[in-house]
């Protein structure tokens, strides 16, 4: 090469953008299935197959009852259907695929055939099926008709105060399950009876755990702080589940352990957990977690909490783990089990495929949508962001809002908000008093109420927390001590809520599959079935529950519109005069420029979407035409609201055949009187963008257009934003405005401007 | 237990359709467990307590609902309802990996679940787990 001249690209620099993206900080893997990087298709996958010997299974998937491990064990014996497995062994895995996304065959009919399938061949039909009918399959398979959702509820002080606000704001957004754990150990008993507290403000029935060391939590459960559990994880080979330092029947036996306290639970496992641990036998994601699937049906637990988990990160790594997420949650509720379907560990740091992670779920519903929502600012969740977290609650507000779609979440007006976190914290500050755990004064109060996370608040310091859990355990303080404490400090409609979430335990109707309590009601699986069986059937929104999640705040109407212009009118009428000189006559003058107003201009209209003045631009075009020789005329168009129409209709009265159509948003176009509608001049089609220097140019090129020449057309820089959501709503109303003024055949109105004070 | 016919999914749910069914480890009726019974000290944690016999209609329901599984398991906690919470903690320690030296350590708990508790399904629940830990090497000490 020669070294004069530029040097040869050697980068196209898209990439060096793309580089700055957030996506750029997320892991990809290559699929290796030998390494256990493989979402369904594994290098050591079995076939799928059953033998029976009588009513005894003697082989699974291609392993002999004697080389059974102790999950083909526990699967075989506890899993299996023997008067089914034939059946539904022989039953071709296209044709199982297919039954799945019919809306005529009835999900009883679907979940009996689960109950003879082995591992393998449940992952076999379901990698049989795209993204798409997966979500379909499982918005039709999910155990309970309505969908709900869950919230985690931490902060990284575990500050009681905070918790006890939070949790009441998350019952306030409508989680039917909230979730804590500690950043300290220790602070369990602290963060459980805080939390549990919280969320009896406002409406009963919130379901609540407090995430911690197995016989810790059980025992807190015992004390009636707490009201589910799921913390019981399996894993899909044995190397890891021991590794994980139990066995199915530990795990089952903790599953009897928990409703024979009436605490509803359900199990954990995810993708890729195995693979975390370092024990995957060369098999696929899919197909660890249908065993692990099988086994939580076999143990009896009444659902999982599944998609991925701790381990989404990792799945959403190998092409198509997102997939295989939407597969394992399908297996999920095919066997009949209540799904808090993941959703919950952040998986990327791109929003674009967080948005699209959930969108299925919100779509299709789930029995809880996020096996944790993070309700809390990120840097407060212990358990690890969340796929949503507080700062991006809103954004979730609005995708239901978009879709029609629940959910599980409704909007909270800022006063109510306040109220709710007040509650919480008067509520808890009063049980600490009254039980002698803690003195809380004004300031931490007011601190924990108005703030978003724990980086702003005053409150307690984790020793103090300490020794407060410390207390709760030792005195052997109980929810019905609460109870009492709330109902002598005057909190009588917790006092209520908290005693009737405590008595669900005693006739344990929410230990049933998919339990969750609306209005003080039970509704799982079997009062609230999923009976989806085409259009019109299945979950609905109710007329209200649509106006519920269509309340978002600060939407726009038409009052609040003509509310806004009527502030500016006054400030218009000291700085302009328009005056009317009757019908507008076609001109002769050479060196004329008409300049076309629209209907509502400075009548009803007094601003552009930029904001300014609409005397400031009608100024600042005037200006622009004189000082390059021209004449500015003024005439009011009744006909149309058009910009286009404006502009050929003022250039057709225009002695020099220029002329500039105006809007009140600040729309302007520059036009001649021969071209046609659409093919002016020049355009100012971003009125939020354009400034009052934009303006005195196109009044200039007007006049220099006027004068037979050329000139090099005025152009509206943009940065790219999406000025039709930022502005469209806003522009629909105000244009609204404008067409109501017009009338078919309405003449143009000659008008004498008076610029009336102010600098321009 | 007895020859009430089983309950069905239209009993449910049971505080709502059944509440006369409905009561606390001291026959506390679901009705009388209110707030002012709590404020008067007439109704504690062990009336807010779920009995042998809820998790057996609650089995009975699941069954009815074609979940046979979830209704075994709500048979195991209708015995274990009585088994103290440290004797429920220690088995489950012994069930863990390398916890029992020897299938020995788990059929021995079995009796004594068999014996003070009338825990059959439990026993037997550790029984099956023993013949399987031995079969898997599961007794093997783990450092």
């Amino acid at each position: 090469m020669s070294d004069t001249g530029p040097a040869a690209p050697n980068r196209w620099k898209r990439f060096s953008d793309w580089d700055e993206r957030p996506l750029r900080l997320d892991n990809f893997a290559i699929e290796d299935p030998a390494n256990g990087f493989a979402a369904m298709a594994g290098a050591k996958d079995p076939k799928p197959g059953v033998k029976l010997s009588g009513h005894r299974i003697v082989e699974l998937d291609g392993v002999p009852e004697a080389d059974f491990d102790m999950i083909d064990l526990f699967i075989a014996r506890h899993h299996m259907d023997p008067e089914v497995a034939e059946e539904a062994m022989a039953t071709p895995s296209i044709e199982a695929a297919r039954m799945l996304v019919d809306m005529n065959v009835p999900r009883e009919e679907l979940t009996r055939l689960a109950r003879g399938m082995s591992p393998a061949k449940l992952a076999e039909v379901v990698a049989h099926l795209s993204a798409m009918e997966i979500a379909f399959a499982y918005s039709k398979m999910r155990a309970r008709k309505t969908p709900g959702n869950q919230a985690h509820v931490t902060n990284a002080k575990d500050d009681p105060l905070q918790l006890a606000a939070d949790a009441a704001i998350a019952v306030a957004f409508g989680f039917d399950e909230i979730e804590t754990t500690m950043r300290v150990s220790r602070n369990a008993w602290s963060n459980a009876l805080a939390c549990c507290v919280g969320a009896a403000v406002g409406r009963a029935g919130t379901l609540f755990q407090c995430s911690s060391e197995e016989a810790e939590e059980l025992q807190i459960g015992m004390r009636g702080f707490t009201s589910y559990a799921e913390t019981v994880s399996v894993y899909g080979t044995e190397k890891a589940f021991i590794d994980g330092d139990d066995t199915p029947w530990s795990k089952a036996w903790l599953t009897a352990a928990y409703a024979s306290r009436g605490i509803k639970m359900r199990c954990t496992s995810g993708a890729a957990s195995e693979l975390l641990m370092g024990f995957h036998e060369s098999k696929s994601l899919l197909y660890l977690e249908a065993r692990c699937l099988c086994m939580q049906r076999a143990m009896g637990a009444q659902g999982t909490q599944n998609g991925g988990i701790d381990g989404a990160p990792l799945a959403a790594t190998i092409p198509g783990g997102v997939r295989e997420l939407m597969a394992e949650n399908l297996i999920a509720v095919w066997l009949d089990l209540e799904c808090a379907s993941g959703n919950d560990a952040r998986a990327s740091e791109s929003e674009v495929r967080i948005g699209a992670k959930i969108l299925p779920y919100l779509i299709g519903g789930s029995d809880l949508i996020c096996s944790g929502f993070g309700s809390i600012l990120k840097y407060d969740n212990s358990f690890n962001p969340s796929l949503f977290n507080g700062e991006e609650l809103e954004e979730y507000l609005v995708l239901q809002r978009d879709f029609e779609a629940d959910g599980g979440l409704t909007p909270v007006e800022e006063a109510r908000a306040l109220d709710v976190r007040r509650r919480g914290v008067e509520a808890l500050s009063s049980v600490f008093d009254e039980l002698r755990l803690g003195k809380v004064d004004a300031a931490m109060k007011a601190s924990v109420i108005a703030a978003s996370g724990s980086r702003e608040t005053e409150s307690f310091v984790p020793g103090q927390v300490a020794d407060i859990s410390e207390a709760i355990k030792a005195r052997g303080i109980t929810v019905v001590d609460v109870i009492k404490a709330l109902e002598r400090r005057g909190f009588h409609e917790e006092a209520e809520n908290l005693l009737s979430l405590v008595k669900l335990r005693v006739s344990g109707d929410y230990l049933q599959t998919s339990a969750v309590v609306r209005d003080n009601h039970v509704i799982s699986a079997v009062n609230d079935p999923n009976d989806y069986g085409g259009p019109g059937s299945g979950y609905r929104l109710s007329p209200q529950r649509r106006a519920e999640i269509a309340a978002i705040r600060d939407v726009l109407d038409r009052d609040e519109v003509l509310r806004a212009e009527a502030t500016y009118e006054a400030a218009e009428a000291g700085r302009i005069a328009y005056r009317s000189m009757g019908p507008a006559r076609p001109g002769n003058d050479a060196k004329e420029v008409v300049i076309g107003l629209s209907p509502a201009f400075g009548l009803k209209l007094f601003r552009t979407l930029a904001g300014h003045p609409l005397s400031r631009v009608l100024k600042a075009i005037v200006a622009g035409i004189e000082e390059k020789g021209g004449t500015a005329r003024i005439v009011r168009m009744h006909h149309t609201a058009d910009t286009s129409f404006l502009g050929l209709s003022a250039a057709r009265l225009s002695g020099s055949g220029i002329g500039i159509g105006l809007q009140a948003k600040g729309t302007a176009v520059i036009h001649h009187k021969e071209r046609l509608p659409h093919n002016n001049l020049e355009l100012f089609s971003n009125a939020p963008i354009t400034s009052l220097d934009h303006y005195l140019g196109l009044g200039r090129n007007a006049a220099v257009y006027a004068a037979g020449n050329m000139p090099e057309p005025v152009v509206v820089p943009t940065d790219g934003e999406a000025l039709g959501a930022r502005f469209h709503a806003r522009v629909a109303l105000i244009y609204a405005i404008e067409t109501g003024l017009t009338g078919d055949g309405a003449a143009p109105e000659e008008i004498a401007v008076e610029f009336t004070g102010g600098k321009p | 237990m007895n020859d009430e016919p089983k309950l069905s999914i239209e009993d449910y749910p049971l505080a709502e359709k059944r509440p006369e069914l409905v009561r606390g480890r001291r026959g506390k009726g679901i009705s009388e467990i209110t707030l002012d019974a709590v404020m008067a000290g007439e109704a504690s944690m062990a009336d807010l307590t779920i009995t042998p016999e809820m998790l057996r209609s609650q089995a009975d329901i699941a069954r009815a609902a074609g979940r046979s599984r979830l209704a075994e398991n709500f048979e195991r906690a209708a015995e274990m309802v009585d088994v103290p919470q440290q004797v429920i903690m220690q088995v489950y320690e012994l069930l863990r990996p390398g916890r029992a030296k020897s299938a020995a350590d788990l059929t021995a708990m079995a009796q004594t679940l068999r014996a003070d508790y009338k825990a059959e399904r439990l026993a037997r629940f550790l029984e099956e787990a023993a013949a399987v830990y031995e079969k898997r090497g599961l007794y093997t000490f783990r450092y």
